[in-house]
């Protein structure tokens, strides 16, 4: 029988069937982002106010407008800015930021390995908490333990994401000193805001692995295993657990896009420089073109996530496989 | 004296429900011989399977003794009875469901080897599954494919061969054919026949299909709502079934030739619940001969009316004199 690695390889790269699929994916990516580029392009047109002015100021003459307006690339139809922008796109050119002046696309890769750090600690504190909390709570239906589990999902989930940043940071950084306030100064500084947001996605997580398990746990192979001689603990782990997975997958993966998309209210409570906030300043700023081009390369990295879990799928589930490589 | 691999005492099975306890099997009774196989028919919901899975502690029984091979095993913690399925297995009836879809055929067929540490080495262990494979008549080139891949015959097949991995003394098959098409069923059937002759083993055969149950049990039990009604050696169940319900069930096997009607005893009546039931004979309600005199009384008790020959009906045993 093979390992667990040479099963992971064996299920991924089994003939030229998974490669395939997932080249067709990556191409499928195309319409897609043309698609959000273009719905995100044209609601900033529809925004209100025209940037030209606010760069200029009140004092500039029409023919100053008009050649800022050259000079910024907005004249032309919004069709004809539209392909100006997609070809610029092509060549790595997100445009430059009405206010820093800067390159969108670096502005964005700034923010991005925080949002990445971010996003990666909070779903890891998500996990250990929802994952174990869920299967305790299956396994001991409708007993204290599960009653205990499901309020703690319940006030996970109802309480405010920057209220439990505050009180975390009360706690920790002001009375206790174990962690900074706010900032990025090394790893330390990131565990306040990754609690802050794992605590809130656990929630969901929490209930999905309950009632995942709880409908795996009423299988008949769960008794076939009982059967064999099989130890509860491994009939729950080993059997169960990987037969609930794919709903939990599911939800991780929408669960990681987000925050991939930046947890502002988080980003804010604790100062941290994330993507999140770079979108929300850039709107308060009406800098037109780090939102835009902000929000394609989210939806670049969403896409890329999506189709991560879909492999994992593929993993995790033989038979999601063989729709694959049909 | 015979050598009995099993003995059944008083077990009990209640299930709570919110209108009180369903009696799913209620103080029944038997002894199997080694090497021999029992069968236990009777309509859906009557017990056969809640039976199975109590003897093999799959379910926790209420209350009873189940000796095998002179333990007890309701007196074993939990442990203990994980080393005890080594010899008692089982067969399920649906080959789709009881099937991990997440494991080859091999990692099903080895786990049970694995987890009880008969063969811990790798290589010997894959042998093991081979062996099993070619036992239980599934072609080596299925052993790296998932049960999702496979049809009925060739997972229950998987399920024979997982059951028989540890080599056990005592099979339970619940209904393990009733899922499959009838030209597969002959064919598991007959591997079970030939596996039994082989390796000895001891068979409860759990079935509602009477003419299966007839080629392939020594022995009889037939359950009505919880309760073994009659049992009796298989040819003398078919020749002379005494119980009014054995009767009627009896009646309903279609015979297989043009033009050939047998009398039906058709059951009316309401079915007795199974939660609190009366304290009466549960097939009194639908029984064409019931006498509530006698038949509403008390509990029937299984009786020997003749050799190995045993009938649970108060109004037979009164006409053979064996009640007053």
């Amino acid at each position: 029988m093979q390992g667990a690695g040479s099963c992971a390889l064996h299920l991924l790269f089994d003939g030229a069937n998974m490669y395939k699929y997932i080249i067709k994916r990556l191409l499928m990516l195309i319409p897609v982002l043309l698609g959000v580029a273009f719905v995100i392009f044209a609601i900033m047109n529809v925004a209100e106010g025209d940037p030209v002015y606010q760069v200029a100021g009140p004092d500039a003459t029409e023919e100053q407008l008009e050649a800022l307006r050259e000079e910024m690339g907005l004249n032309g139809s919004l069709i004809q800015r539209y392909f100006r922008y997609i070809g610029n796109l092509l060549k790595g050119d997100l445009g430059t930021s009405y206010i820093s002046k800067m390159d969108v696309m670096k502005l964005y890769f700034q923010r991005l390995p925080n949002t990445l750090k971010l996003a990666s600690l909070a779903m890891l504190v998500a996990v250990l908490i929802s994952v174990p909390l869920g299967i305790i709570a299956a396994v001991n239906q409708n007993s204290w333990k599960d009653t205990l589990a499901m309020i703690l999902a319940l006030i996970g989930l109802s309480m405010p994401n920057f209220w439990l940043g505050l009180l975390l940071m009360l706690l920790f950084a002001l009375k206790l000193g174990w962690f900074p306030s706010g900032g990025s100064e090394g790893f330390i500084s990131v565990v306040l805001p990754a609690v802050t947001v794992g605590v809130g996605l656990a929630a969901l997580l929490t209930r999905t692995t309950r009632s995942s398990m709880l409908d795996v746990l009423r299988q008949d192979y769960l008794r076939t295993a009982r059967a064999k001689g099989v130890t509860e603990r491994k009939v729950i782990y080993y059997h169960a657990l990987r037969n609930a997975l794919i709903p939990i997958i599911t939800i991780f993966g929408v669960q990681f896009s987000n925050v991939l998309g930046g947890s502002v209210l988080a980003e804010t409570v604790f100062a941290w420089p994330g993507v999140g906030r770079l979108v929300v300043d850039a709107i308060d700023q009406r800098d037109i073109p780090t939102v835009t081009g902000a929000l394609i390369m989210t939806t670049m990295l969403v896409t890329v996530v999506n189709l991560i879990v879909d492999i994992v799928y593929a993993y995790v589930d033989p038979r999601i496989k063989a729709q694959y490589t049909k | 004296m015979a050598d009995n691999i099993l003995e059944v005492r008083h077990l009990k099975k209640y299930f709570k429900t919110s209108r009180g306890m369903l009696h799913a099997v209620d103080d029944i009774n038997f002894t199997l011989e080694r090497k021999k196989t029992l069968g236990l028919v009777g309509e859906s919901g009557c017990g056969k399977s809640t039976t199975g899975r109590a003897i093999l502690r799959l379910l926790e029984p209420t209350s009873g003794e189940i000796i095998f091979e002179g333990k007890d095993l309701n007196k074993l913690s939990k442990t203990q009875m994980r080393h005890m399925r080594k010899d008692m297995q089982i067969i399920f009836q649906d080959p789709f469901s009881s099937l991990d879809p997440k494991k080859t055929v091999s990692q099903i067929i080895a786990e049970p080897i694995k987890e009880n540490k008969i063969i811990t080495d790798k290589l010997l262990r894959e042998e093991r599954v081979l062996e099993l494979m070619e036992t239980v008549g599934l072609a080596e080139r299925y052993i790296n494919t998932y049960p999702h891949e496979l049809d009925g015959g060739r997972r229950q097949r998987i399920g024979i061969a997982r059951a028989l991995a540890m080599e056990p003394k005592l099979i339970v098959c619940d209904e393990p054919v009733s899922a499959l098409d009838v030209s597969i069923q002959a064919q598991i059937l007959n591997l079970l026949k030939d596996l039994q002759e082989k390796l000895g083993l001891t068979y409860i055969f759990i079935t509602h299909d009477l003419s299966v149950v007839n080629h392939f049990s020594d022995d009889i039990a037939v359950m009505y709502l919880g309760q073994i009604v009659e049992k009796a050696p298989a040819e003398e169940l078919f020749d002379n079934p005494i119980h009014p319900y054995t009767q009627a069930l009896l009646s309903a096997i279609p015979i297989p030739e043009l033009g050939h009607q047998r009398q039906r005893v058709a059951l009316r009546g309401e079915i007795t619940s199974p939660i609190e039931p009366p304290e009466e004979c549960r097939f009194a309600k639908r029984c064409l001969m019931c006498n509530p005199e006698i038949c509403k009384a008390s509990v029937p008790v299984l009786m020997e009316v003749s050799p190995s020959h045993f009938v649970a009906c108060p109004l037979k045993q009164k006409e053979m004199g064996l009640l007053k």
